[in-house]
């Protein structure tokens, strides 16, 4: 049983239970949708670009399992004030987080999906929302 | 006849330890373990036979094809097929359906024409008419399901007004893998043809749980898969009606499906060969036939019974869990040996990996039925399925475990 509450880490069942920046913001000018083909997720991320070229909105909607859910909600809270390049940044920390099980001092939350690297099949859930956010970010902004 | 709690002993995966608990493995609908008899016969073949078909004259070369030639012979028996030339084989259920879709689809349609599914089917038997459809400019029509959880089927009075004169293939799933529904395959294959239609049944979840007879149920074509009825990976079968097979243009050439070739063209030999181009399965053909001959020995209504009887008591016992949807058929209504289910509180995957941490195989995703699962509204299912060797006991162990992953989620 120790295995799975390093998975749903307190911090991950609380963002599932209670997503943060869930819908679209009404400034959110990008948008892209990530789809785990596999077993049907989806996850629509919309943000918008502030003239210093920081997110300053973003939001998310779709379904998914709690680790796809709370990934992409505790994601929102921490892109937001980043450029697109500290984003990918962040996104290749958090990814050696999720395969290796190792997380930097300096990292806060996201190391709560530190325990995903011994379910690899969870991988993909960790980083469903991170790609829709990625790929959002390289879409030209609609009028 | 029930079937004894010993056979479990004839499946040597059975027996190890998931996570440090004993393996409780209810991922049958995916594909089910093999008895230690059709390994047996696979090493056996490798061992003793291995060869080319149909092609030598040496020893080995016409032990391999008289394994493959009774594999075939075996075939035709369990599903009483009246001739073995109506037994193609292919590599499973997809690639069967594949072949009709290509052969007799492509020859025989046309616009103005409607092939007739169900929107209960698997990607299997979908995808290929749809792009069927495609290529010919037919019509694509669906037997709608009926119930918010599809609970009562197909709906039998749209079947009515659906079958008309311009469908010309009636495609449909005898037993559903994601509802647990079991189609009344005769009755629908009466109607079909009282139209017209030609009718296939895709026959990969029934294949190793109920009792088949083909000429019985009156279909034209069948598919099924070897590994989801104890059998190996790779090999399936589809039955044709002989005139029928006989009438279809090759599906792939190359060696072993032709007369005579010159540089200019070739002429193919009559079925089942003109569908097997290239070296078959052997090997996965006779371990096939160890498997028919594992099922009888137990006896498929021993086999039915004991499956539906699983599948009753899991549905029964999961729908008194809170926030719990059961697909499908309601407890006490007839089901096949299976049930999905989804909660308000878990997602799908969540649930699969904490039934994993219990031991307990299960799957969870949209089982290949998207369009189905979008219909209910549901992105994702948790799907028990069972076979011969599970018991009352795992069913227990399953409930538990869904009970513990509610309580986790709801805290
Ligand atoms: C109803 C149904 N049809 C077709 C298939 C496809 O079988 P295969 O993947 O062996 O070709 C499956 C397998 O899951 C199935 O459940």
């Amino acid at each position: 049983m120790s295995d799975l509450s390093d998975l749903y880490q307190s911090v991950i069942l609380d963002h599932n239970k209670r997503p943060r920046n869930r819908g679209k913001p009404p400034t959110a000018n990008r948008v892209a949708t990530g789809d785990n083909p596999s077993c049907g997720d989806n996850c629509t991320v919309y943000l918008h670009l502030d003239p210093d070229g920081r997110i300053d909105a973003i939001g998310f909607e779709g379904s998914g399992c709690a680790i796809s859910q709370a990934s992409t909600s505790l994601m929102t809270t921490q892109v937001k004030g980043k450029t697109p390049a500290e984003a990918e940044a962040l996104f290749n920390e958090f990814k050696t987080i999720v395969t290796t099980g190792q997380a930097p001092e300096e990292i806060s939350d996201l190391a709560a999906f530190a325990g995903v690297h011994a379910f690899p099949a969870r991988i993909k859930c960790a980083t469903l929302g991170w790609h829709a956010t990625l790929e959002a970010l390289k879409q030209p902004p609609s009028a | 006849m029930s079937l004894s709690p010993d056979l479990r002993l004839d499946f040597p995966a059975l027996d190890q330890l998931v996570g440090g608990k004993p393996l409780v493995y209810l991922d049958n609908g995916a594909t089910t373990h093999k008895p230690r008899s059709v390994i047996d016969a696979l090493a056996r073949y490798y061992e003793r036979d291995n060869s080319n078909v149909h092609r030598g004259l040496h020893a080995l070369s016409m032990r391999a094809t008289d394994g493959f030639e009774a594999a075939r012979a075996r075939t035709a028996r369990f599903i009483n097929a009246a001739h073995s030339a109506e037994i193609v084989f292919t590599r499973g259920t997809t690639e069967s359906v594949n072949l009709v879709a290509q052969s007799w689809g492509n020859a025989n349609l046309r616009p103005g024409d409607v092939i007739l599914t169900t929107e209960m089917e698997h990607h299997s038997n979908l995808v290929p008419w749809q792009e069927l459809a495609r290529r010919t400019g037919a019509t694509l029509r669906y037997v709608p399901v009926v119930g918010a959880d599809a609970e009562h089927g197909l709906d039998l009075e749209a079947l009515d007004r659906l079958l008309t004169p311009q469908v010309k293939l009636f495609a449909f799933t005898h037993l559903s893998n994601t509802l647990g529904v079991l189609n009344d395959a005769a009755a629908l294959c009466a109607k079909a043809r009282a139209v017209g239609a030609l009718t296939l049944i895709d026959a990969a979840q029934s294949i190793g749980h109920e009792p088949m007879d083909v000429q019985a149920l009156g279909c034209d074509f069948l598919a099924f898969s070897g590994h989801k009825m104890a059998g190996p990976t790779g090999i399936g079968v589809l039955y044709g009606k002989r005139a029928l097979l006989d009438a279809m243009p090759p599906y792939q050439t190359g060696g072993g499906m032709v007369v005579s070739v010159t540089y200019e063209g070739a002429t193919w030999k009559p079925s089942p060969e003109r569908f097997e181009a290239g070296t078959p399965n052997i090997a996965d053909a006779i371990g096939l036939s160890a498997a028919f001959d594992y099922l009888d020995a137990l006896g498929r209504p021993a086999i039915s019974a004991h499956d539906h009887a699983l599948a009753q008591h899991a549905c029964a016992a999961l729908s008194e869990l809170p926030g719990i949807r059961v697909l499908g058929p309601k407890p006490g209504q007839p089901r096949g040996g299976l049930v999905s289910f989804a909660f308000a509180e878990a997602h799908a995957h969540d649930v699969v990996t904490f039934a994993d941490q219990d031991g307990i195989a299960l799957r969870g995703g949209h089982h290949c039925n998207q369009p189905l699962m979008r219909k209910l509204g549901l992105p994702s299912t948790t799907r028990a399925s069972f076979y011969v060797y599970n018991n009352e006991a795992e069913i227990e162990l399953l409930v538990k475990s869904m009970r513990r992953i509610l309580k986790f989620f709801a805290g």
